[in-house]
């Protein structure tokens, strides 16, 4: 991050001579090209303050701050790694049509703020859980992208060595990448309950869509988190449409944040990373006070279908679609605040998108050369810590050793 | 003597409420389970949990709502963040309805991350048929759980079983299904010296003979092992001698202790309790049948097993819905055609 920000910085601060001779071209003018190049890093404020919507409120009494100050450092922060996620789903698509990664694919494009402004909210040494839209997460949480990337091809250089795929991939403090609908709830309970045990003021990020939203498991969770306090924020990302079901088909009540009942809860604009810093900050403070749990519903978007099997347009419009890109892309809606506030220029985020390609090109380009996991792979890690033993084949003759 | 702590079936003042789950403090990834762990885990279902409570407190031992999917994501949850908690069903029937917390986030996920995220959890409970509870809380869950790589399941039989096979099954990195069986939770068995000592430990997936035996060999699991042995003491009296093996664990199954029998005695005899259709009798015979042993068959390997029938309540029909001693002996003679 830094070396891109001195590297942008060198640039400005060439002579204009310079600047243009750097090749530049196109719909930038002669007189913004000598702006931009008499521009320095003094030019750019350190930190902006920001009016952000306010939440609506389950059995709370107040809610998160409706101002939050975000520093030029930040910003370009969250930038990045929202334009990488971005880029990086697309990339995604591109070779899932190339028939390069196989079988699932749940893109998160669209959801960027969601894991961008709760990673900010929360500490590394908290633990998130989500469902099989996880290709944000898994990022934020520390997988480079590379690694994902491989997964998805299956290579031996994913970061589950190409045995999990789209939906199974892992960190430290960070389960998945969970396939079965609402499965990840419960889990995500246990995993603050261990937080709660081993008193380290530690949280846990548990989320679930609002097709989850409906499972049975998860109000059963919420009975026990709220009974033991457990440290959990419950998160519902609700991009409105649970596969091809929209929420006002699949809920009797469409008010995620409200279905925990006795729990109480916030309703989120997902769309802006800010507001989701904010509000996952202030549920984080709730959880570590010892109240027990809360849930967070951030209203959200995927441009995507649900899966690459799903085109995403028999139910809904491309004009819907097109009006929240067009209306609440959360990667403008930052763009847009730190320009007018003074908190970059457009050039610099420019060069970032430029940076983020690359790197995106470059692991992308690992991800297809990468070789296959090895046969002897195949029955490696069915235990944890185990001495090796043998594993039966397709048939009696064939058998495969188990190494942990 | 000691006996398997515990109480009669009929008493049932901790029916369901009682679905306790205890979290065990994991003491350094190292050095492995920590000090508590060494203490009294000789944890029983119905009344199995008194004591532990009382000794441990609301920390490690929890009470749990009727929320099986719930409370065993929960356990799954917490085994994967770093503690080692033992959760109990009150019956393996109820685990059906967290079957998927058992199988898709307990038994795969140390696979799914290769070698990632390992989920020390013990799952325990009463399994099988018990009297007169009828079909709904009468089955057998052996091959369900038996079937899928990345679990390890136990059926203990004697008290030094479920002892030796509990601490190793808490000790054990990896999801572990340990049945047992509520009709024996009240019947004695003699405790060697080395079982009571406080580190005693049987190995998962090692079975035991328990009688020797030259004619024929009689391999069971659970309840019924006690079937064999006295199907075998009648036998004797005839001049046949059966070898009796109680298999203690079901995944991963000890074949070659059944193998090393067979050369032995030339007849195999598979005793369940469970449904015959792709049972553990059935992987059993199919495995004898794939490996050296099945030269040393002077005849077909054959199944007692639960009738194929959803458990009746009438007393009457649920003796014949469950292999008797009499069946047992009945297949014995079959096999050695007297």
């Amino acid at each position: 991050m830094r070396k891109m920000l001195l590297a942008v910085l060198s640039r400005v601060l060439q002579s204009p001579a310079a600047a243009a001779a750097g090749g530049k071209t196109g719909a930038i003018s002669e007189a913004s090209r000598v702006m931009v190049a008499s521009r320095n890093y003094a030019d750019f404020a350190n930190e902006a303050t920001f009016e952000i919507k306010k939440c609506d409120l389950h059995r709370l009494e107040e809610g998160p701050s409706t101002t939050t100050v975000m520093t030029r450092e930040e910003g370009l922060q969250y930038y990045k790694t929202m334009q990488t996620i971005r880029r990086m789903e697309l990339k995604s698509d591109q070779l899932y049509k190339q028939k390069i990664i196989r079988g699932f694919c749940h893109l998160y494009d669209g959801q960027e703020a969601c894991c961008v402004g709760l990673e900010a909210a929360i500490k590394p040494t908290d633990h998130v859980i989500t469902a099989y839209r996880a290709h944000g997460f898994t990022y934020t949480r520390g997988v480079p992208v590379r690694e994902i990337l491989a997964e998805l091809t299956g290579r031996k250089g994913g970061c589950a060595k190409g045995k999990g795929g789209s939906m199974h991939m892992y960190t430290k403090n960070f389960y998945g990448g969970n396939g079965i609908v609402g499965a990840q709830v419960p889990l995500g309970a246990g995993v603050a309950l261990a937080c709660k045990y081993f008193g380290k003021n530690e949280i846990c990020l548990t989320l679930y869509g609002d097709g989850a939203a409906n499972q049975g498991q998860i109000f059963e969770t919420y009975n026990m988190a709220a009974l033991w306090k457990l440290p959990c924020i419950f998160i519902c990302e609700n991009n409105r449409y649970g596969m091809g079901t929209s929420v006002e088909r699949a809920a009797a009540s469409t008010e995620y944040y409200r279905r925990g009942d006795f729990i109480p809860g916030l309703r989120v604009d997902g769309m802006d990373v800010l507001c989701v810093r904010e509000a996952g900050k202030f549920a984080a403070e709730y959880c570590r006070s010892g109240k027990g749990p809360i849930v967070m519903e951030l209203q959200t978007y995927r441009y995507h279908g649900h899966s690459m099997s799903d085109p995403g347009i028999s139910y809904r419009t491309r004009e819907e679609i097109q009006e929240v890109r067009s209306k609440s892309d959360p990667i403008t809606l930052l763009k847009d605040r730190m320009v007018n506030n003074n908190l970059a220029s457009i050039e610099e985020l420019k060069d970032i998108d430029v940076a983020v390609r690359k790197e995106i090109e470059e692991a992308a380009q690992f991800a297809t050369t990468d070789p296959e996991p090895p046969l002897e792979e195949l029955c490696n890690h069915i235990y944890f810590n185990e001495p090796p033993f043998e594993v039966r084949g397709a048939n009696q003759w064939t058998r495969y050793k188990s190494a942990s | 003597m000691r006996s398997w702590r515990g109480t009669s079936a009929s008493s049932c003042w901790a029916r369901r409420w009682l679905s306790t789950m205890a979290p065990i403090r994991c003491v350094g990834a190292i050095t492995g389970p920590g000090k508590g762990l060494r203490r009294a885990l000789s944890a029983l279902s119905f009344q199995i949990s008194r004591g532990l409570w009382k000794k441990y407190g609301d920390k490690r031992v929890i009470d749990t709502p009727i929320s099986e999917m719930g409370f065993a994501g929960i356990a799954v949850g917490a085994a994967m963040a770093g503690l080692r908690p033992v959760c109990e069903f009150m019956t393996f029937n109820f685990s059906m309805q967290a079957i998927d917390q058992v199988i898709n986030s307990a038994a795969k996920t140390c696979y799914m991350s290769a070698g990632l995220i390992g989920v020390p959890i013990v799952f325990r409970g009463p399994n099988g048929a018990a009297a007169g509870v009828a079909a709904q809380h009468s089955q057998c869950f052996a091959a369900w759980y038996g079937h899928c790589p990345g679990l390890k399941v136990v059926s203990p039989w004697s008290s030094e079983d479920a002892k030796g096979l509990l601490k190793a099954a808490i000790r054990d990195d990896n999801p572990v299904v340990m049945l047992e069986n509520e009709l024996l939770y009240g019947v004695p068995f003699e405790l060697s010296e080395q079982a009571q000592s406080k580190d005693f430990v049987i190995p998962i997936g090692k079975a035991k003979i328990e009688r020797e035996g030259t004619h024929i060999t009689l391999v069971s699991h659970s309840r019924l092992v006690g079937h064999c042995l006295e199907a075998a003491s009648v036998l004797a009296k005839e001049g046949v001698e059966c070898e009796v093996i109680n298999m203690r664990t079901i995944r991963p199954m000890d074949i070659e202790a059944v193998e090393a029998s067979i050369v032995k005695t030339n007849h195999l005899i598979t005793v369940e309790g469970g449904w015959p259709q792709f049972g553990v009798g059935a992987e059993i015979c199919a495995r004898i049948m794939e490996g050296p042993a099945f030269n040393y068959l002077d005849a077909p390997a054959v199944r007692v097993t639960g009738t194929d029938v959803p458990m009746p309540y009438a007393k009457i029909l649920e003796d014949s819905s469950t292999p008797q001693v009499k069946d047992i002996i009945f297949a014995v003679k079959k096999v050695l055609n007297i």
